[in-house]
């Protein structure tokens, strides 16, 4: 009796967010992780309580969004990638010219109800209009194909290191690399562009990178060079980081985060937090929850029965590994520190909604083989 | 070789994106082991290490801030050194209640509103561990008192740090600036990082401008403290580099003579070294002492100063902009000689007007009875307004804008310090763009005696002098003499920069000109005679009289009954020794009257000190 009525709810659910065209695994995992987080912001922003209630809506208001972009038809998203593509490269000229100045750097544009970064918008148009072009064409990718969508990856990419936004550059950069290296660029050529980008290397550093970021790189290699800036970051993540332990400190008993020694501790150093809190435990199960999220983004790609939710699907979950590491790595002080966020758990809107956007479309490409069949 | 399949085939296609994917997987679980690794190592491995840092006892790290470079006058006189000062500072990890704290400390010492502000402010940007002042200048009973409760305050400090001190106080403040508390605006143009641990940063005039060369380079300091926050032991240690040492171009000495000539009165004295630009003096009556300022002043006294209708706040050798008056009349002269517009004995007849042909308007003369027929030569010396007219309406506006600004009138000298102004030089062009009207004839006259819209700044009309007392050679002015460079005490001088040159065709027309202004102080029948008494050298000058208001057509000009806000500026400039000029001197009197009575005496006063007296 029981039993059945349990099947019953339970199917009711299934028809529920089948009807919503909605992954019930990829949802519940994210859901997981953005609660999770919402507790771990309560201990970094220092019991603020405010703080948590913003970023539920916030929450909210992308899965919403999310439930929105699942219902769009495949179909549909091939046609609007252009405008999307177009339209956000346009926006990046006029952030050049008429963009508000914050925090040091161009990125906001400021549209009188909403300030926004359009640079959010190409995460998800790169993949996109690489992904349509490519669609169609023979794969493995040629030489002209792999010459086009090169252009059309780093035109925004270029504008918006120049903001200089670097943390947002690298990840278009390879929302749009990763739809071709799907697509089967050859090993050759990759391996020979890798040779190139380190040849060239001394050069970027010297004429693309900005003062601070070169700073930044260097204080990495010796952080007690700049102790009193950039390398304040790091030596500060690391102790709260390694005096967690293997159980942590427990949820508000992190006394580096509790006392102010960790800059920026409810956005992109909230993994310090975390890890003090929680310890190397708690990292490790939080780390199989982001690896189970982009395994079955990867699942539902390689189970997609068309090139473009193949590619799109597959681009958008290593995309989303790419913050995971970025993130990770810079707090763990193995990369250089970069305005890359901890994803779905860092305190901020923008990444939250285009994140949840992304993973909605990853179900639309994944509801529209169910309905095809 | 045959040519790829151009067919698609989805089942090769996918196959091949399959591949793909499980190679991204597989690089996936790698990194993300490395990431696990990592934190392996910091959590586990050296978990110890960390705790320990993180625990009972913490890694501080202390900014030293570096002392101010000190700043000398030209013969190596302090103007600005660091004193040691008490200071109440709190450190706000130490505190548990920081509000109660606070209030308790008011029984022991006052702090007003604004040192709370800036507290607060100070607090939300620096680092807990860091000691954040509270109240500076301690005097030495606060002192004791504090001291004597200090044990019921944790986390409270009384610490000494050096501050600036300036030792001529209100002497020179005008050339030098000063120093106060950062505040949010100053660290939006600064690199923070270096400026950790620094509370005070130049505000105005030298002190600003030079900042990048005073400030230094902080030192860091890294300690072990207990819980307490004692420190244990310095773990490692890179001092602080003192800020650059300037020496300047002034001569205090001179500068006081200055100040001290013009008594009660407001104005400003420029003295410049004509041969290479270098500022000797740089006065701006009245003064007030820059010290009081470096610790925050208080809102009484800041108000006081600001609403004093002397404004001694007010920088008037750079920022002040006054119409020069007949002060122009030896480079209007000079321009109708070299652009043979004017002869030298060419003679215009005085009746103590000038009129416009087909115009009412009388253009009136200072000398009510006029002065008969005059040359260049005698309207320089006597200073004939209606001479002046007329060669004016000759030269015409544009002629007279292009000339005066090659003798840098209507642009800033471009002088190291902060809120020069760039004066005023009026032109067709200028009142089109200004004002959106045609330019008026009757105001090429006035123009031509050193009123209407044209407006000069001290230093700028000082500047000008000189360059005409070196034919046409203009250096840009300059307080910085050179830079001591810290710590290998290096000087590095500032060298002399030719700003504009103006290539004179005729010398003749440049020594007659010359010889008028000699004779405007040694002639008989010279407006600055009177200082010619007892005088050693030779001078070249030319008094001016600027009207602040217009009188109206036909009235009398009655000076006992006009307010003294209303009264003429005086003016005077000279160079000597005429031969061979090694000072220049530009007087501006505020309300002074006659140039001849007011302002020469001061110039003359500053050129015997700096050409008689030895220091």
């Amino acid at each position: 009796m029981n039993q059945s009525l349990d099947s019953d709810s339970a199917s009711i659910t299934r028809r529920i967010l089948d009807a919503l065209r909605l992954d019930p695994v990829l949802l519940s995992l994210l859901i997981i992780l953005a609660l999770f987080g919402s507790m771990v912001l309560f201990s970094a922003s220092g019991s603020d309580q405010g703080a948590v209630i913003r970023q539920l809506t916030r929450i909210l208001v992308a899965l919403l969004l999310l439930v929105a972009v699942a219902n769009i038809p495949l179909r549909m998203l091939r046609k609007i990638s252009i405008w999307l593509y177009l339209g956000g490269v346009g926006l990046l000229f006029a952030v050049m010219f008429f963009g508000e100045v914050g925090k040091g750097a161009q990125r906001w544009l400021d549209l009188g109800i909403i300030r926004f970064q359009p640079s959010e918008i190409l995460k998800l148009a790169v993949p996109m209009i690489v992904a349509t072009y490519l669609a169609n064409r023979v794969l493995p990718v040629g030489f002209k194909e792999l010459v086009v969508s090169s252009g059309l990856v780093l035109i925004p990419v270029v504008l918006i290191a120049r903001q200089p936004d670097l943390g947002t550059a690298i990840l278009v950069g390879s929302a749009g690399f990763f739809v071709l290296f799907l697509a089967g660029v050859r090993w050759k050529i990759m391996i020979s562009l890798g040779f190139l980008f380190s040849a060239m290397a001394p050069l970027l550093w010297k004429f693309a990178l900005h003062e601070y970021q070169r700073k930044r790189i260097l204080t990495l290699l010796d952080p007690e060079s700049d102790p009193l800036g950039s390398g304040y970051h790091i030596i500060q993540s690391k102790i709260a980081i390694g005096s967690g332990g293997v159980y942590g400190k427990g949820w508000l008993n992190g006394t580096q985060s509790q006392l102010d020694f960790i800059p920026e501790r409810s956005t992109d150093f909230i993994f310090s937090v975390f890890g003090e809190e929680f310890g190397f435990f708690g990292s490790v199960v939080l780390l199989l929850i982001y690896l189970a999220i982009i395994l079955r983004g990867l699942y539902i790609a390689a189970h997609s029965n068309e090139n473009f939710g193949r590619l799109l699907a597959g681009a958008l979950s290593l995309t989303f590994f790419v913050y995971l590491f970025v993130n990770t790595g810079m707090v763990a002080g193995m990369l250089p520190v970069v305005g890359v966020p901890l994803p779905l758990i860092s305190y901020g809107g923008t990444s939250m909604v285009t994140l949840m956007m992304g993973f909605g479309l990853i179900m639309s490409i994944r509801s529209a083989k169910r309905f095809l069949v | 070789m045959l040519k790829r399949e151009q067919l698609k085939d989805d089942f090769l296609e996918n196959r091949l994106i399959r591949r793909r994917l499980v190679v991204a997987a597989i690089f996936i679980v790698i990194l993300l082991s490395l990431v696990l690794g990592r934190l392996y190592v910091l959590q586990v491995v050296e978990y110890e290490h960390f705790a320990t840092l993180s625990d009972s006892n913490r890694i501080r790290i202390k900014a030293l801030p570096p002392t101010r470079g000190l700043i000398f006058d030209r013969h190596g006189v302090v103007m600005a050194n660091n004193l040691p000062t008490y200071r109440l500072e709190i450190v706000r990890e130490q505190v548990e209640d920081l509000d109660a704290t606070l209030t308790r400390l008011m029984q022991y010492v006052e702090y007003s509103e604004q040192d709370l502000k800036r507290f607060k402010q100070s607090i939300k940007r620096r680092r807990p561990f860091e000691s954040i002042p509270l109240r500076l200048n301690l005097n030495d009973e606060e002192v004791a008192r504090l001291a004597v409760n200090l044990h019921k305050f944790e986390g409270v400090e009384i610490n000494a740090r050096l501050t600036r001190n300036y030792p001529l106080g209100a002497h020179a403040v005008h050339a030098l600036g000063y120093v106060g508390r950062i505040d949010e605006r100053d660290l939006g143009e600064v690199n923070e990082v270096d400026y950790a641990g620094s509370t005070h940063i130049g505000k105005l005039g030298l002190e600003k401008f030079y900042e990048h060369e005073l400030h230094g380079t902080v030192g860091v300091q890294q300690v072990e403290v207990n819980a307490n926050g004692r420190t244990l032991r310095v773990l490692n240690e890179s001092p602080p580099i003192q800020g650059n040492n300037l020496h300047l171009t002034i001569d205090s000495r001179l500068q006081r003579v200055a100040e001290e000539a013009f008594a009660q009165q407001s104005g400003a004295v420029v003295a410049i070294d004509p041969n290479n630009g270098e500022i000797l003096a740089l006065v701006s009556m009245p003064i007030f002492d820059p010290n009081l300022f470096v610790n925050g002043v208080s809102y009484e006294t800041y108000n006081e100063l600001r609403d004093s209708p002397s404004r001694p706040l007010f920088n008037r050798a750079l920022s002040g902009q006054y119409p020069p008056g007949s002060t122009t009349k030896p480079f209007y002269g000079l321009a109708g000689l070299e652009t043979r517009v004017n002869a030298k004995d060419q003679e215009t007849y005085c009746i103590g007007y000038y009129q416009l042909p087909n115009e009412p308007r009388k253009y009136r003369d200072w000398k009510k009875q006029g002065h008969g027929l005059m040359n260049l030569h005698g309207a320089i010396t006597q200073s004939c307004d209606v001479y002046f007219y007329d060669l004016a309406y000759r030269l015409g506006i544009d002629r007279m804008a292009e000339f005066m600004q090659q003798f840098g009138f209507g642009e800033k000298t471009g002088v190291d310090s902060t809120g020069e102004r760039s004066g005023l030089l009026p032109s067709r062009e200028w009142k089109r763009r200004a004002e959106g009207m045609p330019w008026f004839p009757g105001e090429t006259l006035i123009t031509g005696i050193g009123q209407g819209a044209l407006l000069v700044t001290p230093l700028q009309l000082a500047n000008s002098t000189a360059a005409f007392s070196l034919k046409g050679t203009r250096y840009q002015p300059h307080l910085v003499k050179s830079v001591e460079k810290i710590p290998d005490y290096n000087r590095i001088e500032i060298a002399s920069r030719v700003a504009g040159q103006y290539e004179i065709l005729k010398p003749k027309n440049w020594e007659h000109v010359h010889n008028a202004m000699v004779n405007v102080v040694h002639g008989l029948r010279g407006t600055a005679y009177r200082i010619s008494q007892g005088i050693q050298y030779k001078v070249a000058g030319k008094t001016g009289t600027a009207q602040v208001f217009e009188v109206a057509q036909d009235a009398e000009y009655e000076e006992e009954e006009i307010a003294k806000k209303l009264r003429d500026h005086a003016l005077f400039v000279s160079y000597a020794p005429a031969e061979e000029p090694r000072i220049a001197v530009a007087v501006i009197v505020e309300n002074g009257g006659h140039g001849s009575s007011v302002a020469a005496p001061i110039a003359r006063r500053i050129m015997d000190a700096y050409l008689l007296e030895k220091s």
